[in-house]
């Protein structure tokens, strides 16, 4: 009887014990989630193995100089990543380093400070935000954003400023410093969103008692809620990096795609996840081609090392080895 | 617990159902409709994909004969067409001669549609057509003219009152036919721009930024005040901007337009026959517009299913004789004449 009736005592106790059918959907349920496990993994070393196997050619005939060349020719066909793993770490460095600050005060302000009826509305905005394609931004970037820039920001900046080589002109719109303020406003909702979750998810005792000793409310958010959430914080950051990195479409509207090394935030620059996009359809030659994939390769080998170095900051912080 | 296992085998079998029937139904309908719908497929060029499109929809009222053009971009066309996933490709360069020895199998290349290029900038205050010469435009974008009052341009423009502005480059960031157009004709009529950059879809440019697609350059130039680029005459003429008149290899001074651009593929056609892969740029003729190029069309001359090639037969001769005017009426090039009969004659190399 205890087949057919679901949910009675004696069934769950047969459950309980180990029966047949419970041992055969436990087992199901294992092989599924292992399955799904390590398909991402293979997935990844196929990647890799794919990018490596397709990017031989351009290795074997640049080696290293690949790496430190800041030529890029594609009628010579003599290539090399300099600038664009320049362009990608300096814009995603950057916009992080606008962005940061924003969100945690954002996220703060949600999860500590704003009053009750206005935190829904606050965070419905940031993920808003986040809900908007990178297309968009880069439309938005282009006719609204850099116009805007050139007349009211990078002219004012050479007039003033333009002895010193970060601003050095001319005031062209697009640079640089579009993308970085592209990349900060995108990556901006991420690490609100992730960084309020994880604030609200300090436990209340936390808080009780750091007032209970007296504490004051920015003493308390400082000390014991920033305190609580570091991991998670760092976490959403490296979620927001990892989003500027490999941020395409609207990068390319407004960087300007000019494979230079300059250290003027107003100069046309480029990213190698950019030239990947702009040249690969049109790349026939097989060495070209090689040499796009070369890229892909240094931002995939880039992407696993900042992330290995941000896990590595996870575990030395959540070890209380490093204190901020 | 037992229930839902059932439910979910049900379910399953349903699915299965589904697909069976679903996986039979086309199945079916291609044997009985085999003869009446035939379906073309064909990718390349995006230049000439509003074109396409036009041809497509037209001739499928005409004859319902499908034509489905994908435009991802000459370079994936001829690859595809290559891998012979396609039936047509589309490029705006001809397959070069060293291309073509990594190709299997024969095919035909002709020309079916051509396009001019308008050198396109923002001058406030300039609404007339600037005059250009090929050695002053050249120097323009190597960088060595920087100021929109320099005197070699007042001295072709007497009555305009030239800004003194800095004149910013504006090219294509993405590898594209009208980047090769354009610096084919550069390399073309400028010895040092043929050294130092040469010609290609994609190049290394000595000075500007880089806008992604016809569309990124013409957002710049209209927005960017002493901007100077180049994009495709109907981005020009859609968006309004100001274009220059170009000397011709005859000395005159010629704007883009379907009339100039007939005159230099009318120029063009005996260097085609000679060879398929000579460029329109620089054409002699009084009214012939100096940076012209065409589209091309890839085809198998061993075709598999000779009903189908045969089908494609059709569409192309029907877009070299009819389709012509359409170009026209959407900003290309029509071709004149001679180039028509010529590509005819390419056309009945396919059996």
């Amino acid at each position: 009887m205890g087949k057919t009736s679901v949910g009675t005592p004696a069934d769950v106790s047969v459950r309980r014990r180990g029966g047949g059918a419970t041992f055969w959907s436990d087992r199901l349920f294992r092989t599924v989630v292992v399955t799904c496990a390590s398909v991402l993994g293979l997935l990844l070393l196929f990647f890799a193995y794919e990018l490596w196997q397709s990017s031989t050619l351009s290795i074997r005939t640049f080696g290293w100089r690949f790496w430190v060349s800041r030529e890029w020719d594609p009628v010579r066909e003599r290539f090399g990543a300099l600038p664009f793993i320049w362009g990608t770490l300096v814009t995603s460095i950057a916009a992080l380093v606008i962005a940061v600050p924003l969100s945690l005060g954002t996220a703060i302000f949600i999860a500590e400070v704003a009053p009750r009826w206005l935190r829904q509305p606050v965070s419905f905005v940031v993920e808003l935000l986040a809900a908007i394609p990178s297309v968009v931004y880069g439309l938005w970037g282009v006719f609204v954003m850099v116009p805007w820039l050139r007349e009211h920001v990078q002219k004012p900046l050479v007039e003033r400023f333009g002895h010193i080589p970060l601003f050095e002109g001319p005031a062209v719109g697009v640079s640089m410093m579009a993308a970085i303020l592209v990349l900060a406003v995108m990556i901006i909702p991420y690490i609100t969103a992730v960084s309020r979750e994880v604030i609200l998810s300090v436990p209340q005792a936390q808080r009780e008692a750091s007032y209970g000793l007296g504490a004051t409310k920015w003493e308390t958010i400082r000390r014991v809620v920033l305190r609580y959430a570091r991991v998670g914080i760092l976490g959403a950051i490296i979620l927001g990096y990892g989003r500027a990195v490999g941020e395409t479409m609207a990068v390319t509207m407004v960087i300007g795609n000019r494979p230079d090394m300059s250290l003027s935030l107003l100069q046309p620059g480029y990213t190698m996840a950019s030239v990947i996009a702009n040249e690969f359809t049109e790349a026939t030659s097989p060495l070209y081609l090689s040499a796009l994939t070369e890229i892909g390769l240094l931002l995939f080998v880039i992407t696993l090392f900042i992330n290995a170095l941000a896990r590595l900051l996870v575990w030395r912080v959540s070890r209380g080895e490093v204190h901020y | 617990m037992r229930q839902r296992g059932i439910i979910a085998v049900v379910l399953a079998l349903a699915v299965v159902a589904v697909l069976a029937i679903a996986g039979c139904a086309p199945k079916r309908g291609t044997t009985t409709a085999s003869t009446a719908k035939v379906q073309i497929t064909g990718a390349g060029s995006t230049f000439v994909y509003p074109l396409m499109s036009r041809w497509s929809s037209e001739y499928a009222k005409l004859t319902g004969v499908q034509v489905n053009y994908q435009s991802i971009g000459s370079g994936g066309g001829i690859q595809q067409f290559k891998e012979g996933t396609i039936d047509f490709g589309a490029t705006d360069v001809a397959v070069s001669e060293e291309e073509e020895e990594s190709f299997t199998r024969p095919f035909v290349q002709f020309p079916v549609a051509a396009g001019t290029e308008a050198v396109v900038y923002n001058l406030p205050g300039v609404t007339q057509h600037l005059n250009l010469t090929p050695a002053v435009l050249a120097d323009i974008f190597l960088g060595k003219i920087k100021k929109w009052n320099d005197p070699r341009i007042a001295q072709l423009n007497p009555g305009v009152q030239l800004p003194n502005l800095d004149i910013v480059v504006v090219h294509r960031s993405d590898g594209s036919g009208t980047t090769y157009i354009f610096t084919d004709y550069l390399s073309t009529v400028s010895k040092e721009w043929e050294q130092k950059v040469g010609r290609g879809k994609s190049v290394s440019w000595p000075v500007g930024v880089g806008g992604k697609g016809n569309e990124g350059v013409t957002g710049q130039v209209k927005q960017l005040p002493g901007a100077i680029g180049y994009v495709e005459l109907n981005y020009a003429t859609q968006n309004n901007l100001t274009f220059a008149a170009i000397q011709n290899a005859a000395g005159k001074f010629v704007l883009p337009g379907k009339d100039t651009g007939e005159e230099a593929t009318r120029a063009a056609v005996e260097r085609l026959k000679q060879d398929i892969r000579s460029s329109a740029v620089n054409m002699p003729g009084e009214n012939s517009y100096p940076i012209t190029g065409f589209v091309y069309v890839l085809l198998d001359k061993q075709p598999k299913d000779t009903a189908k090639a045969a089908e494609i037969k059709k569409f192309f001769e029907w877009t070299l004789k009819d389709g012509q005017k359409m170009a026209a009426e959407l900003d290309y090039v029509p071709l004149a004449e001679e180039v028509v009969q010529m590509s005819l004659q390419k056309l009945a190399e396919v059996p």
